[in-house]
């Protein structure tokens, strides 16, 4: 009875993951010498990529791994952008110093946060969040010490603070997107193949089951909602530092960072970690060529996201990984066929 | 260890258990049968808190458990090997074991230990659960359940969907756990397998306990009455 059924190997590394490390490492030595290659209109466009790639890595952990769809991430990525505002300014913090207690502030209030969205579930959960994002912006609004509903800008003295020069200044905050967007690549990786990464599988496959060999699921969801809370509120003060600019409507809109963010994550492939990055530069080349046709240029967003689900559901990069057995993350279990079945 | 009093549940309006008294002591091993439908798993689902019940209406080791969230339940020592096994389909078999760690309650039971226990499943550590057939399944869902090292183990319809070679199979490495001490509940719809093991067996009918007593004492025609009714 065991003869007659096939072999199999479940390894997590693949060669795509190998030859994917040796091409990382690469990669990483460009990026991290980019400052010194470029000008700063690619700086800028490489700093909003790298945020747009933690916000959606972000989300998808949130969504894809932790089953929580929130469409109310803004609510987190204004926070900290204002958090970053309200640290210099007030307590006369330099602004690179201010972005890791912003992180920390807005996990802060992301506690209370899901104290009134966890009440909710599925579709209930969507909304829940969103309406929660909008109190926090008409909330900001009425903070004339933080500009009221016009907004303000950061003391041109505190930008200094971070350097005098400008070319360097785009570099230094071009490298701490870079870190960032990598640690919050390493959390999600390191995070899944730990124990909490087994339970949130179990929790993926099947929630009460999960819960019947002791996983605790609300508090599991919940860690995985503060975490990325935390890192979503840094890049949330790392965009704002970039602008020097910040207002309630731009902080906390709902298109911007989150619908996008939706965007990318599920047009790349939803609950695996290739798949932010994939959708990520779909975006931008997307934008890049369409961008100037207005109303178009979103209407073909529509299209590109409608034609995905229709023919692959799983995203870009799930489409290709099913087609391929590619995985540059081995964190998915690969099952490999040994020898063929004997009859 | 175990007591349920005036135990009672629901689904919806819908009442499955009218008043179960059930007691188990500390390395019994309890058999309860009956027919299709007549509360079996509800009596396992209210007692892992998947099902609300009243408070004082389970107690364990001392405590009052009811409707307590089923993830505490395992934490303090009651693990079940689910119907129909119910092993995670994306985790291999080492990691189903694993996770039925999770809990970390210290005690007797390793991966290790399972694998002394099941030698087939060390060979296949690293085979998807699902990949394997259903009596190598129904010992990854024992190791899963032994893993959380509890000090009551509910086994749900064991026998279910397999062959009878493999079941007494299965039924034979039951007998070595409980040879070790562990206080198990079985439950089940083979009656035959069932009394087999059992120090003590309860039948269950209708959502109420219509038999009570140890296999030995009982006659065929009273379990028979008991289980159907007639």
């Amino acid at each position: 009875m065991i003869a007659a059924l096939p072999t199999y190997r479940v390894e997590r590394g693949t060669t795509a993951s190998r030859i994917g490390t040796i091409l990382g490492v690469v990669l990483l030595a460009l990026l991290i010498a980019l400052p010194f290659l470029t000008g700063r209109a690619t700086l800028r466009l490489a700093i909003e990529i790298f945020a747009y790639l933690t916000l959606a890595q972000m989300w998808n952990l949130l969504a894809g791994y932790a089953g929580l769809v929130s469409v109310g991430q803004q609510a987190f990525v204004g926070f900290g952008g204002y958090m970053l505002f309200a640290l210099v300014l007030f307590l006369g913090l330099n602004p690179l110093l201010a972005l890791p207690v912003a992180g920390v502030l807005t996990a802060a209030v992301a506690v209370p946060t899901a104290f009134v969205v966890f009440r909710l579930r599925g579709a209930y959960f969507a909304i829940g969040t969103w309406v929660v994002a909008e109190v926090y912006r008409l909330s900001f609004a009425q903070v004339s010490a933080l500009g009221g509903g016009s907004g303000m800008s950061l003391p041109a003295a505190a930008v200094r603070g971070i350097a005098a020069d400008a070319q360097l200044r785009e570099s230094i905050i071009y490298w701490v997107a870079l870190a960032v967007a990598l640690l919050a690549l390493a959390t999600v990786y390191l995070l899944l193949r730990s124990r909490w990464g087994l339970a949130l599988t179990a929790i993926r496959d099947s929630e009460p089951a999960a819960e019947s060999v002791g996983v605790d699921n609300d508090r599991t969801k919940l860690v995985v909602y503060l975490v990325v809370a935390a890192v979503t509120g840094v890049t949330g003060a790392l965009i704002f530092l970039q602008k020097l600019r910040i207002a309630p409507d731009a902080a906390f809109s709902v298109n911007d960072w989150t619908a996008f963010v939706i965007f990318m994550t599920v047009i790349g492939g939803i609950g695996r970690i290739e798949g932010p990055i994939v959708g990520t530069l779909v975006f931008f080349v997307l934008r890049a060529l369409f961008a100037d046709y207005g109303a178009w240029y979103l209407m073909l967003l529509g299209l590109v996201a409608v034609a995905v689900m229709l023919v692959a559901p799983k995203g870009l990069w799930g489409y290709v990984a099913d087609r391929f057995a590619l995985q540059l993350f081995p964190v998915q279990r690969r099952v490999r066929l040994l020898e063929e079945p004997r009859a | 260890m175990l007591e349920t009093t005036g135990l009672t549940a629901f689904y919806g309006d819908f009442q499955a258990l009218f008043g179960i008294d059930v007691r188990m002591q500390q390395g019994e091993t309890i058999a309860m049968i009956g027919a299709n439908g007549a509360g079996k798993s509800t009596f396992l689902r209210a007692i892992t808190g998947l099902l609300p019940t009243r408070r004082e209406q389970v107690t364990f080791e001392g405590r009052p458990i009811g409707g307590l969230p089923a993830d505490v339940i395992v934490k303090l020592g009651i693990a079940m090997v689910p119907e129909g096994r119910r092993l995670f389909p994306s985790l291999t078999v080492e990691e189903n074991l694993l996770i039925g760690a999770y809990g970390r309650r210290t005690g007797p039971w390793s991966l290790d230990r399972i694998y002394q226990l099941f030698p087939v499943l060390e060979e296949r550590r690293s085979s998807p659960g699902t990949a394997l057939s259903g009596g190598q399944q129904q010992m990854v869902a024992i190791g899963r359940a032994l893993m959380a090292n509890p000090s009551l183990l509910l086994c749900d319809e064991l026998s279910l969907g397999l062959a009878p070679i493999v079941i007494r199979e299965i039924y034979r490495s039951l007998a070595q756990i409980t040879a070790e001490g562990m206080t198990v509940l079985v439950v089940e719809q083979d009656i035959n397998q069932a009394l087999a093991v059992a120090s003590r067996v309860y039948c269950l009918q209708e959502g109420r306990v219509t038999l009570e007593g140890r296999p030995t004492e009982l006659t065929r025609e009273q379990i028979g009455r008991a289980y159907f009714g007639a």
